[in-house]
């Protein structure tokens, strides 16, 4: 295989830990032949400045993701039960630490 | 009620994915992205967007990342020039933070379903444009702290209204080049103080390279609002948010006090403060040069694109390498898993 550009290996998500505490958040996208070259390209793309101090690269094709439209019936489950949230629930306002 | 389809290979920022919404008419997915739109949210890469507002973004962000791949080109000539080690180490940072929004955004054209490679020809090809300023020479080291200055300066004019571009990647794209362009103009002007603190000969330079610079900067706000026939519909989309002539106001504003503060001339005699519009009045560049740097007649054009056609294809041999290596780990893996 005789790839034409960097455009032909395969695609990786970088996610990024700021700091010790923190989630892994997506950062963005790149182009690299393998894992470790990703991890190598990621941390001069994404981290040129201290932005991070853990990369997890993925490689895109292996991310399951849920079909674009929000307002699909996939998050419908979640639409209609207000009893999730602690704001449904009527307390007096006299009850202390509730 | 209809479960929403699992899609097989589906990637939350990589080339269109599937169309949405297949079963649904036109009209009401043009009625939902006009809805997105004016409720001033942005669209992701696997909503539905018309054919024209997606091949509108893929030729702004695919001209936008050959601009910064090419904008390497002018101030890295100086890196081995530079006239000390603290220059020298500067320069290498922004040449390689260019590289860097270059990458940002091939990317974001990704999602749009561009493919690299292709944007890649299109450039080396002269198919696809950049922006005109990189056709002009870096004569001396002045130049570096102008291009700061005047260049990185107008780009960040531009820039920062793009962090609120409808498209979502695209905008993300520009959060982060935002971040890092304020270094860089900055860096330009220290250079430039530097410099006039320096002997006579220096602040000549720095005048020569300003009056050289000022009208190519000028122009790299796009041709007159009268004279830009897509803007409408790129402000209508939201993908644009403010007009070329806005932004080049905004940067004559913006720029008259850091040279007055610097101590050079900009030359433009016509250029004033006016009382009753609370802005600069200042004389347009000469648009014609435009229109002949940007079908390829400008100082540097050839030498430009052909420098980045050699930077490819002498790469060519990395990319096999690391081809082959990638293929050999993966045989390796698959070997000692089997074993």
């Amino acid at each position: 295989m005789s790839p034409k550009s960097t455009g032909d290996w395969p695609l990786y998500e970088v996610f990024v830990r700021g700091k010790r505490g923190l989630n892994h958040v997506h950062v963005g996208s790149l182009r690299a032949a393998d894992d470790e070259m990703a991890l190598l390209h990621a941390r001069d793309l994404y981290t040129r400045r201290n932005e991070g101090v853990s990369i997890w690269a993925v490689r895109s094709d292996t991310i399951a993701a849920s079909a674009p439209d929000e307002k699909d019936p996939f998050f419908a489950p979640s639409g209609d039960k207000v009893y999730r949230h602690p704001t449904f629930y009527d307390i007096p306002d006299d009850v202390p630490h509730i | 009620m209809k479960r929403a389809p699992m899609q097989q290979t589906p990637v939350p920022e990589t080339p269109a994915q599937g169309t949405p919404s297949k079963e649904a008419p036109d009209s009401m997915n043009m009625s939902a992205f006009e809805d997105t739109i004016a409720r001033d949210r942005r669209i992701e890469p696997r909503d539905w967007m018309p054919d024209a507002y997606r091949a509108t973004l893929v030729r702004q962000i695919a001209q936008h990342a050959h601009s910064e791949i090419i904008g390497m080109q002018p101030e890295g000539e100086w890196i081995t020039r530079a006239p000390s080690l603290r220059r020298k180490a500067i320069l290498f940072a922004k040449v390689q933070d260019e590289a860097g929004h270059g990458l940002y955004l091939y990317s974001a054209a990704e999602t749009l379903g561009a493919d690299r490679t292709d944007l890649t020809e299109r450039l080396i090809d002269g198919r696809q444009k950049y922006s005109s300023i990189f056709n002009y020479p870096t004569r001396t080291f002045a130049d570096v702290g102008v291009i700061g200055w005047f260049v990185d300066g107008a780009a960040i004019c531009n820039q920062v209204p793009l962090c609120r571009t409808s498209y979502g990647p695209y905008g993300r794209a520009m959060v982060r080049v935002c971040k890092e362009e304020s270094f860089h103009q900055r860096q330009g002007y220290e250079l430039l103080l530097t410099m006039m603190r320096g002997t006579d000969a220096q602040r000549a330079m720095v005048q020569d390279a300003v009056d050289r610079w000022w009208w190519p900067s000028l122009m790299m706000f796009g041709p007159p609002d009268d004279d830009s026939p897509n803007s409408a519909r790129s402000m209508a989309w939201r993908i644009k948010r403010h007009t070329n002539d806005e932004l080049r106001q905004r940067f004559v504003d913006m720029t008259v006090p850091q040279a007055e503060k610097l101590g050079v001339t900009l030359p433009d005699p016509d250029l004033k403060w006016n009382e009753e519009r609370g802005h600069h009045d200042f004389s347009a560049p000469d648009w014609d040069e435009l229109k002949r740097v940007v079908s390829g007649d400008g100082p540097c054009n050839a030498e430009r694109v052909a420098r980045r056609r050699a930077a490819h294809e002498e790469g060519a041999w990395v990319r096999r390498a690391a081809a082959a290596h990638a293929a050999k780990r993966t045989a390796r893996l698959r070997e000692g898993a089997a074993a």
